[in-house]
């Protein structure tokens, strides 16, 4: 499956630069796709933002550090749990339905038709939702950071007596630059994950209903499988050529 | 207008085809028959590059279809209908979407010129009220004239119909095979047709084939096949007919 992947990936990136450039098709994923999952991701941010505050605030009251509280939880959300957390979610509900979608097409033979009109199905169907993946996705999780902040101020405000504005300010004083950034630019290549994946397993289905079924389904494992290494990976990489956020 | 000569296909140690040869002349109609699994549908698929054969020649307009590269071949596409056996029309699109999509992105037409073939075809279909409606409102025999009216939207020279009436009630499947013929006529269209049904084939074919184990094993006109004395041909043809009519089951 790796190898079918990397020949999917290299195919990806041979025709995305070759006319004609489908930009209404990647607008209309990008939105439809970005609404799918805004809801589901935003309840998710706000809970976890809520949960890791209220998880913090006891912990750093065993130490004495309070004040620490916005700081630690805008840290974690920016760099590490906003873009993971947003990704796995927009896996689990992105990834599975273009395989299934393209699944679908595949068994009931809606791909050759595109291909026998003389259209090229892969550039039409599977680099417009790769590229619309790999670019709402950032634009998602920052929006996930934002409600997951939310979230962790209700957190704050019941254990301490602070403002919003304060609260803020203490979060943008502790998230530094070098933060955010490989946080965010790490989603490009989640987003990439995702929509990689999921066409990979659709346009490659086969055996019917039962394997637009598995397409979904392992696309969904696998896509969320190496996000997470990916992540690992790219943390490693991030701290080796970015050394102020050691 | 197609020539085929010595075409083998097989999916690792399952032979589906064996040195099929064959040719159809201009404005022919030929049916393919033969029982399932015995290659028919690759056979069609074979000859426009939708299943690349291991070896052999395909010959269609005069072009050697295994060695176009892909834009002569997308060039070749459009001068080919091809009518799938499920009409395979596009989900997410309604059916005039479904019918501009051919021609949106491989004709330079404006929308006025677009517009009066979408009418015409539908016309020709008579399923001018489905318009804007999407595939899921349609019933299967409305799905199979909208993918014939997608189909041949483009004016295409040779028209391939994977098992046009499979799937469908009698009295549909005859409206169907009349309305091919019709169309056919109309457009003096090249065609081959893959087909089980045996009352399609006598309404639309000039000649047929019957393909058996990867094989051509009998040629020649409709009647000829059904009357014949050949064993093979006997039990295929009287399993048909039952097939075609449950109710002699």
């Amino acid at each position: 499956m790796l190898g079918g992947l990397t020949n999917f990936s290299i195919r990806f990136v041979k025709e995305v630069f070759l006319p004609p450039y489908e930009i209404e098709q990647i607008r209309k994923h990008m939105i439809e796709l970005g609404m799918r999952t805004l809801p589901i991701v935003g309840v998710t941010g706000f809970i976890i933002g809520l949960v890791m505050a209220m998880q913090l605030s006891p912990v750093l009251k065993r130490f004495g550090a309070e004040a620490f509280l916005p700081g630690s939880v805008g840290i974690s959300i920016v760099r590490e749990l906003g873009p993971v957390i947003c990704a796995l979610i927009f896996a689990g509900r992105v990834s599975s339905g273009i395989g299934a979608e393209l699944g679908s097409m595949r068994v009931t033979e809606q791909i050759d038709a595109m291909e026998v009109s003389g259209v090229n199905p892969f550039r039409y169907l599977v680099v417009t939702r790769i590229f619309a993946t790999t670019f709402i996705l950032p634009i998602l999780t920052v929006y996930v950071i934002f409600i997951s902040l939310i979230g962790a101020y209700i957190a704050v405000v019941l254990v301490q007596n602070m403002t919003w504005a304060y609260y803020l300010d203490r979060v943008i004083f502790s998230v530094e630059f070098g933060d955010a950034i490989p946080g965010i630019a790490k989603t490009f290549v989640f987003g990439y994950i995702v929509g990689l994946v999921g066409a990979y397993k659709g346009y490659t289905a086969e055996n019917g209903t039962e394997g637009v079924g598995k397409a979904s389904t392992s696309a969904v494992v696998v896509s969320s499988l190496l996000i997470l290494i990916f992540d690992m990976v790219l943390v490693k990489l991030t701290l080796w050529i970015w050394p102020t956020v050691k | 207008m197609v020539e085929i000569t010595d075409l083998h296909k097989s999916f690792d140690s399952n032979v589906v085809l064996d040195g099929v040869s064959l040719s159809v002349a201009e404005a022919e109609n030929m049916v393919v028959f033969g029982r399932s699994g015995t290659g028919k549908s690759v056979l069609l698929k074979c000859m426009i590059r939708l299943i690349e054969p291991d070896s052999g020649n395909i010959i269609i307009n005069g072009k050697d279809v295994l060695k176009l590269s892909i834009k002569e071949l997308n060039l070749l596409r459009k001068d080919i209908g091809f009518l799938f056996q499920g009409a395979a029309l596009y989900d997410s699109m309604s059916v005039k979407e479904n019918l501009e999509f051919p021609l949106i992105r491989n004709f330079d037409l404006d929308q006025k010129e677009i517009d009066e073939r979408v009418h015409f075809v539908l016309e020709a279909v008579s399923l001018l009220e489905a318009i804007n409606k999407m595939p899921s409102e349609l019933s299967g025999g409305m799905r199979k004239r909208i993918g014939l009216a997608r189909s041949i939207i483009t004016k295409p020279k040779l028209m391939f119909y994977d098992e046009p009436t499979t799937g469908l009630d009698p009295i549909t499947s005859k409206e169907i095979s009349v309305l091919i013929i019709e169309l056919q006529k109309a457009l003096k269209m090249t065609s081959i047709v893959v087909t089980h049904d045996l009352l399609c084939a006598k309404i639309i074919a000039d000649r047929a084939i019957v393909l058996e184990d990867g094989k051509i094993v009998k040629e020649g006109r409709i009647d000829d096949l059904t009357s014949s004395d050949d064993p093979l041909l006997k039990n295929f043809f009287s399993d048909e007919i039952i097939e075609n009519n449950g109710s002699m089951i």
